[in-house]
């Protein structure tokens, strides 16, 4: 079989298409890597190196002013250390709530299971809409208090039937029914056999949630009126996206320059800090971001 | 003697089970006042909400604040740069992973492969702020590393692309293309893994190239998941992502890029606070994506086999 498939692939159809193919990644692959390298090399540049266009790919100049910024700044320090709390809790909270929606949903004998499944599935897919959830969060008083950024995405659905469906397909429910017959409850099933079996699946809901809470900006920015509680996407949207455009509305071009010189690195060095944790974490996380997609993808 | 059967069943299917339905307490709670209390909130819509009488109190107006919206001059522009930014997005950004998935499946050297994909994952991960942030940062006519690219090539200042009306669609959609390509081909890639090794053997020994392979074989193996995505795709044609809009958004390209969302925003939170009226847009927003959901599902099912349900 193996020389067949030699003989047949070295036809000069398929070498043209294997070529065509590694051009099209290559290109695909500097494309992705290049803006993320380049904002990489900029936060380790000089203010002038970067104005003048003279950082390409690599640094220019190698300082640390941007990154010294960053970490002189009140603000974005104690943003950070709301954001980790929020992630932190928040994740904890998240992981739970699917695996105590999704473990007695896996039992496909339960009665009502059909309606349960509807009544979170369709919450997918419709939705009272912006206002009414806010009108609900002001109600329950939730307003700058810790709980507001963790409790209102509690339950992924999402994640809930990725997670059902890793219950139901990788643990036998045999052993189940064996256990059940020696008298053990659903209670001790689930903390002596099916959460030991889930630590995939757990990882690959607490990477989801971790993601989801590190990057979210726009709860904290309806529901937090102190700027003291705010998490760091929030004040990064006010360097890196607001404050953008009072520059580009300054008439006098020489001025706007001259500070575009001096903000230019730091919000460089702002976006490598905020996005560096999830970036490291990436290549160990990898195969479960993967599977929990692959889970995802079967219909359960 | 049928009563005793009746509740020895009830005995077996629900009390003996209790501790399922315990775990199942604290969601349900959660489900019933995070999402469907908001739903049946969304009654103000057809009501004149007043803070001090509350949901239930404030006076009945029927479908005033729809026909507010209907009337409103701008409500033509809104629609059409909410479907007109999301049907692009969806033009463009559908096939693309559908296509990389191919090629990355059928290529042979798999180590090279596998770099390209850890790769292209990797701007899955990157928040809307700091995506919109690079972008302003990078596009920056004076100091943006593709501002000085473009001067250097012709001989003048790049236009500001965030001024122009006309770049918001093609911002909005080649970044998301750019995050979502790698990320969203990996649902395809699970599918192709699943292909059957065999219709390549024998297509091989039938003398069908590489290329005619991904065509006759791959291709038909994804297909039943591009159809899912699809119909998940018509489910939500409404709701641009109203995050990164929002971001995206100013005083100069509003014209562009107000859509339903960032309206209900607008109206809702930030001037004034008409509650009921912003209820009104997104309660539309929301009932045309459920109905095109069920259309598109409906059609899927009838022409194939494929649906959600």
């Amino acid at each position: 079989m193996q020389a067949a498939k030699n003989r047949i692939s070295n036809s000069r159809g398929d070498t043209v298409y294997y070529v065509v193919s590694g051009i099209l990644m290559t290109v695909l692959l500097a494309a992705a890597l290049y803006p993320m390298i380049f904002v990489l090399s900029a936060s380790f540049s000089s203010g002038d190196a970067v104005s003048s266009g003279r950082v390409v790919l690599w640094p220019v100049e190698l300082n640390f002013e941007g990154y010294k910024t960053v970490f002189r700044n009140n603000d974005i320090l104690r943003a950070y250390g709301n954001t980790l709390l929020y992630t932190v809790v928040g994740t904890v909270i998240n992981v739970i709530m699917a695996l105590i929606t999704a473990y007695p949903l896996s039992f496909k004998n339960l009665k009502g299971r059909g309606f349960f499944m509807l009544l979170f599935t369709f919450t997918m897919f419709f939705s009272g809409g912006m206002i009414p959830a806010y009108i609900n969060i002001n109600n329950l008083h939730m307003r700058n208090t810790l709980w507001v950024m963790v409790i209102p995405g509690a339950l992924s659905v999402y994640n809930m039937i990725i997670t059902r469906t890793f219950i139901q397909s990788s643990i036998p429910y045999d052993m189940y029914e064996a256990a059940s017959m020696d008298g053990c409850s659903e209670t001790r099933y689930f903390f002596s056999f099916v959460l030991p079996l889930s630590k995939a699946i757990i990882a690959v809901n607490a990477l989801f949630s971790a993601v989801g809470h590190w990057n979210a900006y726009f709860n904290a920015m309806i529901y937090l009126d102190e700027r003291a509680k705010l998490p760091l996407q929030n004040i990064m949207r006010e360097l890196l996206v607001m404050n953008e455009m009072n520059l580009s509305d300054l008439i006098d071009p020489e001025q706007a320059i001259l500070m575009l010189n001096s903000v230019a690195v730091l919000k460089y060095a702002l976006i490598v800090v905020a996005t560096l944790p999830i970036l490291c974490a990436y290549p160990f996380a990898q195969k479960y971001f993967v599977k929990g997609v692959m889970i995802g993808s079967i219909k359960g | 003697m049928k009563n005793k059967s009746a509740m020895a069943n009830f005995r077996r299917d629900y009390l003996s089970r209790w501790r399922l339905y315990l775990f199942l307490l604290i969601p349900i709670i959660y489900i019933i006042v995070f999402a469907y209390v908001p739903m049946v909130g969304a009654q103000i819509a057809f009501r004149d909400y007043d803070f001090t009488k509350g949901i239930w109190g404030s006076n009945w107006v029927g479908m005033k604040n729809f026909m507010k919206f209907f009337r409103y001059r701008d409500f033509g522009k809104i629609l059409w740069n909410t479907l007109s930014v999301s049907l692009y997005s969806l033009l463009a950004g559908f096939p693309l992973p559908i296509i990389l998935a191919l090629i990355l499946h059928s290529f042979p050297g798999k180590r090279y492969t596998k770099v390209v994909q850890t790769v292209l994952y990797m701007p899955h991960f990157i928040s809307v702020v700091v995506m919109v942030g690079m972008i302003m940062q990078m596009f920056n006519p004076l100091s943006g590393v593709f501002g000085q690219a473009y001067q250097a090539v012709f001989g003048e200042m790049m236009p500001d692309i965030f001024s122009k009306p006309g770049a918001f669609g093609h911002i909005y959609v080649w970044s998301g293309i750019w995050q979502g390509l790698g990320w969203n081909s990996i649902i395809y890639m699970a599918a192709l893994s699943g292909v059957d090794m065999e219709l390549h053997e024998s297509a091989q020994i039938d003398g069908a190239s590489r290329f005619q392979r991904v065509l006759h074989i791959d291709l038909p193996a994804i297909l039943p998941t591009a159809c899912i995505l699809l119909i998940m795709n018509a489910g939500s044609i409404m709701n641009v992502g109203f995050e990164k809009v929002l971001l995206l958004q100013n005083d100069l390209n509003r014209s562009r890029s107000e859509v339903i969302s960032t309206y209900v925003y607008k109206v809702g939170l930030m001037s004034g606070g008409d509650f009921s009226y912003a209820t009104a847009v997104g309660l539309f927003n929301s009932v045309v994506n459920f109905a095109l959901l069920l259309i598109v599902n409906y059609a899927s099912k009838k022409l194939g086999e494929t649906s959600l349900w």
